[in-house]
């Protein structure tokens, strides 16, 4: 596909000039590296900050007095009780409990709920919106009108703060109207990479001066997907359509602990969104397999589609995101194994090229995760 | 001055004065895969042009490296495997993957030498 017939970014025309390479990534032209590439691009994160174009992404914006006890019935999370000013991760369900997009919910106040989802499942989601919360909220897209910066890494917060002092107190997944250089912003204290920072909701046409600006401070390098990758693996992070999809439930996937303690099984508001039937029941009884993370014991990266098998070579599962992590220095992967496989410590091998590649089955994140909590 | 040839596939070939080939990849193929993190090297033995006998990992992808002709590899960097950045910071020199003892020199002809790589670098950019 030539990148002519790609959407572009309020923010293409810096990433060329910056001389980022280009890829099409979910209909949109993208830049997987800078010219510092992969590798620098993600320890500079992880040591000072990095700056993510992620306005490919899908931004909704829903209001209505009903609009959270109506997106309550869409996903397995408490929404009605998410506080103003606060951010959760949540799942959308079809009526099999699977996984039809993961997203970031935020209380805006004023009866607003504001919505990240991924930029390959955004048309598919707002439809699903509009068709399930028609007559009960509206359901507007900010695909268009708003781009979405994210900046990470341990220098994000004195970078920001210095545009907008309040950001610094804010704690992780908090959620606030922020004015940047002039502008109306939505910041929420969260990211993809582990590391502390920021997502920044940006009106479309202010993008690239709010970009330019951060690109600007000392401690800031543009980031381009391909680390964006390696550090949200590194931070034991699920990508949707690749470590899970709507053929994998909440508990396959090993986001359990992303069902609110309100909508479980003996919950205040237990079920109430599509498959509860089938994630509890799963819940109840175990799952035939489920999501681990992976550390093969030699230097050969293990790639996603690699096949997992036992010591008897029979085949227990399949490799879902795996790769080279920067940070720790060698090759990690994230799959899908049969339960009984499941247990940390278990050995298991993964098949590159012919030959057996022996893994450990590991706790997630393999770098730990440095969010600010206050 | 030892002769240096190369391939479409952006390989690097360097006739040795013991008459082994000395194989490569180019800067401009190296910077073109990123951040080497793992070469998979071959295993010494006779092969045919156009068999994969390496395999070189970057933080995002897997490339082939195949065989530029057909003979029999008699060595192997073992230094790419402690260090594969190599790739990266010495393409032409510290970076080579193996030697190879050619089946047919006239073989080389048909590749490209610099001018030639040039300009078909300058015909694909």
């Amino acid at each position: 596909m030539s990148t002519e017939q790609l959407q572009q970014t309020p923010l293409h025309g810096l990433h060329l000039e910056l001389g980022a390479r280009m890829v099409p990534f979910a209909g949109y032209a993208m830049p997987v590296q800078y010219p510092l590439g992969v590798l620098k691009e993600h320890l500079h994160t992880r040591e000072q900050a990095g700056l993510f174009d992620v306005s490919h992404m899908g931004q909704i914006r829903l209001r209505g007095a009903q609009a959270a006890k109506a997106l309550e019935a869409l996903v397995p999370v408490d929404i009605i009780d998410l506080p103003v000013g606060m951010q959760r991760y949540a799942l959308f369900t079809n009526a099999e409990g699977g996984i039809l997009d993961d997203l970031m919910v935020a209380n805006l106040g004023n009866d607003e709920l504001f919505l990240v989802v991924n930029a390959g499942c955004k048309d598919q989601d707002l439809t699903h919106l509009r068709q399930h919360l028609e007559g009960q909220c509206e359901v507007e897209s900010l695909f268009d009108s708003r781009a979405l910066l994210a900046l990470q890494g341990p220098a994000a917060a004195k970078v920001l703060a210095r545009l907008a002092p309040e950001v610094g107190s804010m704690t992780f997944m908090q959620f606030a109207p922020v004015r940047l250089l002039g502008v109306d912003c939505y910041v929420s204290r969260s990211g993809y990479t582990g590391e502390d920072g920021y997502e920044i909701s940006v009106p479309a046409e202010a993008a690239q001066m709010l970009a330019r600006s951060l690109l600007a401070e000392p401690e800031v390098e543009a980031i381009g997907l391909g680390a964006r990758d390696s550090l949200r693996l590194e931070a034991g992070l699920c990508l949707y359509g690749h470590d899970m999809d709507a053929t994998t439930t909440p508990i396959e996937a090993s986001l359990t602990w992303a069902i609110s303690k309100a909508r479980r099984a003996d919950g205040v508001r237990a079920g109430g969104f599509p498959g509860a039937e089938r994630i509890f029941a799963q819940q109840r009884e175990g799952v035939a397999s489920k999501r681990v993370g992976l550390l093969p014991s030699e230097r050969v990266p293990v790639r996603e589609g690699a096949l997992i098998v036992d010591a008897r070579e029979q085949v227990i599962g399949r490799v879902t995101s795996g790769g080279f992590g920067p940070s720790l220095g060698g090759p990690l992967a994230m799959g899908t194994v049969q339960s009984e496989y499941a247990a940390l410590e278990t050995e298991v091998f993964a098949q590159v090229r012919g030959k057996l590649v022996p893994m450990r089955v590991v706790r997630t994140p393999f770098v730990a995760q440095r969010y600010y909590r206050g | 001055m030892s002769m240096l040839r190369f391939t479409p596939e952006h390989e690097w070939l360097r006739l040795e004065d013991s008459g082994e080939l000395t194989v490569g990849i180019t800067s401009f193929a190296q910077q073109a895969l990123g951040d080497v993190v793992f070469v998979q090297l071959p295993d010494l033995g006779q092969y045919g042009e156009g068999h994969e006998v390496a395999v070189l990992e970057s933080v995002k992808a897997a490339s082939n490296i195949s065989m530029p002709l057909a003979g029999e590899v008699v060595a192997v960097n073992q230094a790419l495997s402690d260090d594969p950045e190599l790739v990266n910071a010495s393409p032409m020199q510290d970076g080579w993957f193996f030697r190879i003892q050619v089946n047919n020199v006239a073989d080389l002809d048909a590749l490209m030498d610099q001018a030639g790589y040039d300009r078909f670098l300058a015909d694909n950019a």
